[in-house]
């Protein structure tokens, strides 16, 4: 096993994607000869040929469009938007296309082999356009499964399990830990599944949980916590449409606290969703409110971005405010 | 950069607007509206057989939108959408391809779906959204596709089909088959930030498609003059890099050859082409709207007498291709079938309840599982409320 970054394990997945079958394809604003703004394609086009790995016209429109008509074809689409903050124009591909094209045409057709990669999240000095955590938006769409990894053995086993999956996936890369997160990954095939969280750490106090690049962050709180003596489970929700009830449900059975942290604003973000349906589930079994340590309701601020993001002190302090209720 | 796509016009050392109509487009017409064909026009490749196959589609497409009209105004159907007065451009487009072919359709070719067999109970199936409709009666009436007929299923958003159809297009021709897509759209649709994209990424990528504009003068309410001011939607292909022709869309014989030369050229080159046709909405644009709020009855009367139809049977009986007991024959039978149809499509029952959740995703989520037994119990709890599933699961 190699050890690599996030980026390296994201192109190690489409290179075995694109060498099984000779129907993928991987395009995007300036995917094909420079390999992408952050590299992710990088070497694809030189192994694979220009009629398989390309650049194409700068219109996110016209890249998910395209992208919704290959599939529904039979080839297996990979487009790449440059960062999620530009994946607007391409709002109603994605929401009103390719989530529902199953659905409208009585199974018919689908746009079961597209998989859209876009880079996501703060914590690089982006300001507004470079730091967006978008994933609530398409969390509000039936049709759609959106997934998020936490580090480069996650990002190579789900992007797999993405590309391969027979719906449409919005699989956002945490672009902050694309060189920053570094650990082992398998050089052969592998895939992880989608719909599933995954317990990190086992704890028995208070369940934090999370996803992408703010799992390393929940960590980091929940050493703290440690230190005062709270026992913390971290859990990572990986997929978050449609995500694993049973096993966030599980776990706050057994702790009697809930915890979520996004890196989105807290109004309608992806923790309140949880948070309904947590305290649905578990009512009776919950000791604390369920807690959330989001981003501000603001746009993404740039020279305060430390004070907006939702960090691991902001987090540790919740944890003991949760644990004292 | 390469610089041949950018410059060959002469180097001028005082500014000189240029426009639109610096380009001049030529409209193909092949036919007179009484039959006769212009001298020296160049005729597509057709037989008595295509001409038939032909004629009858048009006569069949007349007749189903008169029939479901007065359906819709009986209060037998929700909804119903006319090709009037331009049933040439779907049906003379779609009879220029090989059934290997993808179309995509806006939602006024349902003229492309009848010259490929799609049957009329499979038209009064979506029409009545039964549990036999191939949508699984799920969208709107005229929403019709098939799989089996290589139809791209209808849907409302307008202009998503374009970059759809590019990228259809590119994966055709990335496989090495002998096929192309042909993308219909009004000149409405052609405003969408879609038609751009799918438009300059198809000259760019080089695919297979025929963009296919039924230029008709309205969407809705707003006349072409409100929609755009360049050179009609055919100006645009010149700016994309893209072949373009214009046609007199009531001209069956004239858009026919176009989009036989259009085919011809995309498959041997791999690029697109568009063409723009020329017609007129006839009816309104839904049953649910009324012309005579924003247009003249002296406008439309101009634009009967081009009827693409009646031109085609002129052509039709000056070949000795058909005559005059045939036309009643025709016409009577069609009328007959339509309307027994009418009768069996709309008593049969609506889908099952457990369709609500199926196609969302491959398999249902535990989610959508839950909720629908939820939705079980209560309709077994308030039968009375719920006619069409009570009692049906």
């Amino acid at each position: 096993m190699a050890q690599q970054n996030l980026l390296h394990a994201i192109n190690s997945a489409l290179d075995i994607a694109m060498a099984e079958n000779d129907r993928t394809v991987c395009f995007g604003e300036d995917v094909g000869v420079f390999g992408g703004v952050f590299r992710a394609t990088s070497g694809l086009q030189e192994k694979y040929g220009k009629a398989r790995c390309f650049n194409s016209p700068l219109v996110e429109q016209g890249i998910i469009g395209f992208a919704n008509g290959l599939a529904a074809q039979g080839s297996v689409a990979i487009a790449e938007i440059q960062f999620a903050d530009y994946i607007f124009p391409a709002f109603d591909q994605i929401v009103n296309e390719a989530a529902k094209f199953r659905y409208r045409t009585g199974n018919e057709f689908n746009v079961g082999n597209l998989t859209i990669r876009s880079p996501y999240g703060g914590g690089i000095a982006g300001g507004l356009y470079h730091s967006q955590s978008p994933e609530a938006y398409f969390a509000h769409t039936p049709g759609l499964k959106v997934v998020i990894p936490r580090n480069p053995y996650q990002a190579k086993g789900l992007l797999l399990a993405s590309i391969r999956d027979d719906n449409p996936v919005v699989f956002f890369e945490p672009k902050r830990l694309y060189r920053a997160s570094v650990g082992e990954v398998p050089e052969e095939d592998y895939q992880l599944p989608l719909g599933k969280a995954e317990v990190v750490q086992a704890g028995s106090d208070i369940t934090l949980l999370g996803w992408g690049a703010q799992m390393e962050i929940i960590e980091k709180a929940a050493q703290m916590a440690s230190n005062d003596g709270i026992s913390c489970e971290v859990v990572d929700l990986r997929t978050i449409l449609p995500w694993d009830i049973e096993t966030v449900s599980n776990s706050v059975m057994k702790t009697g606290r809930l915890l979520i942290s996004q890196e989105a604003p807290l109004t309608a973000g992806f923790a309140s969703e949880i948070a309904a349906t947590i305290q649905n589930e578990c009512f009776l079994h919950l000791e604390s409110p369920i807690a959330r340590v989001c981003g501000l309701d603001t746009p993404y601020p740039l020279a305060l971005e430390k004070e907006y993001v939702s960090d691991h002190l902001k987090i540790y302090e919740a944890i003991k405010k949760t644990i004292n209720f | 950069m390469n610089t041949e796509l950018y410059n060959d016009g002469p180097v001028v050392h005082q500014p000189t607007f240029i426009d639109g109509t610096s380009v001049e487009i030529p409209e193909l017409k092949i036919l007179h509206q009484d039959g006769t064909t212009y001298p020296n026009a160049d005729l597509p490749e057709i037989d008595q057989a295509l001409a038939t196959k032909i004629y009858k589609t048009l006569a069949f497409h007349r007749v189903l939108d008169e029939r479901m009209v007065a359906s819709q105004r009986q209060g037998r159907l929700s909804f119903y959408m006319t090709a009037l007065g331009e049933e040439a451009a779907s049906v003379g487009g779609a009879a220029a391809l090989q059934p290997q072919d993808m179309v995509m359709m806006q939602y006024r070719e349902q003229g492309a779906l009848m010259f490929r067999g799609f049957s009329l109970e499979n038209f009064m199936n979506q029409l009545f959204s039964n549990g036999k409709d191939l949508g699984k009666g799920r969208q709107m009436p005229i929403h019709y596709g098939s799989k089996e007929l290589n139809c791209m299923t209808v849907s409302s958003t307008l202009a998503t089909q374009i970059p759809q159809a590019t990228g259809y297009a590119y994966g055709q021709k990335l496989q090495g088959l002998d096929a192309v897509t042909i993308c219909y759209f009004g000149e409405g649709a052609a405003s969408e930030g879609d038609f751009h994209a799918g438009l300059n990424m198809a000259a760019v990528q080089e695919a297979p498609v025929i963009f296919f504009c039924r230029n008709n003068g309205y969407a809705i309410s707003t006349p072409a003059d409100e929609q755009y001011k360049g050179n009609g939607i055919a100006s645009r292909g010149v700016g994309y890099g893209i072949k373009t022709l214009r046609v007199d869309g009531n001209d069956i014989l004239a858009v026919l050859k176009a989009t036989q030369i259009a085919r011809a050229y995309a498959v041997k080159e791999s690029k697109p082409v568009l063409i723009e046709a020329m017609s007129y909405r006839l009816g309104a644009h839904s049953t649910s709207d009324d012309p005579s709020g924003y247009r003249t009855k002296e406008e439309e009367a101009k634009w009967q007498s081009h009827d693409p139809i009646l031109r085609m049977k002129n052509w039709m009986l000056n070949q000795s291709w058909w005559d005059e007991a045939q036309e009643t024959e025709l016409f009577e039978k069609l009328r007959e079938d339509v309307l027994a149809a009418v009768k069996v499509g709309e008593k049969v029952d609506k889908p099952h309840i457990d369709t609500m959740i199926e196609d969302v995703y491959d398999v249902p989520s535990p989610q959508l599982k839950a909720q629908l037994d939820e939705v079980k119990a209560h309709v077994n709890k308030y039968p009375e409320s719920y006619p069409f599933t009570a009692g049906k699961f």
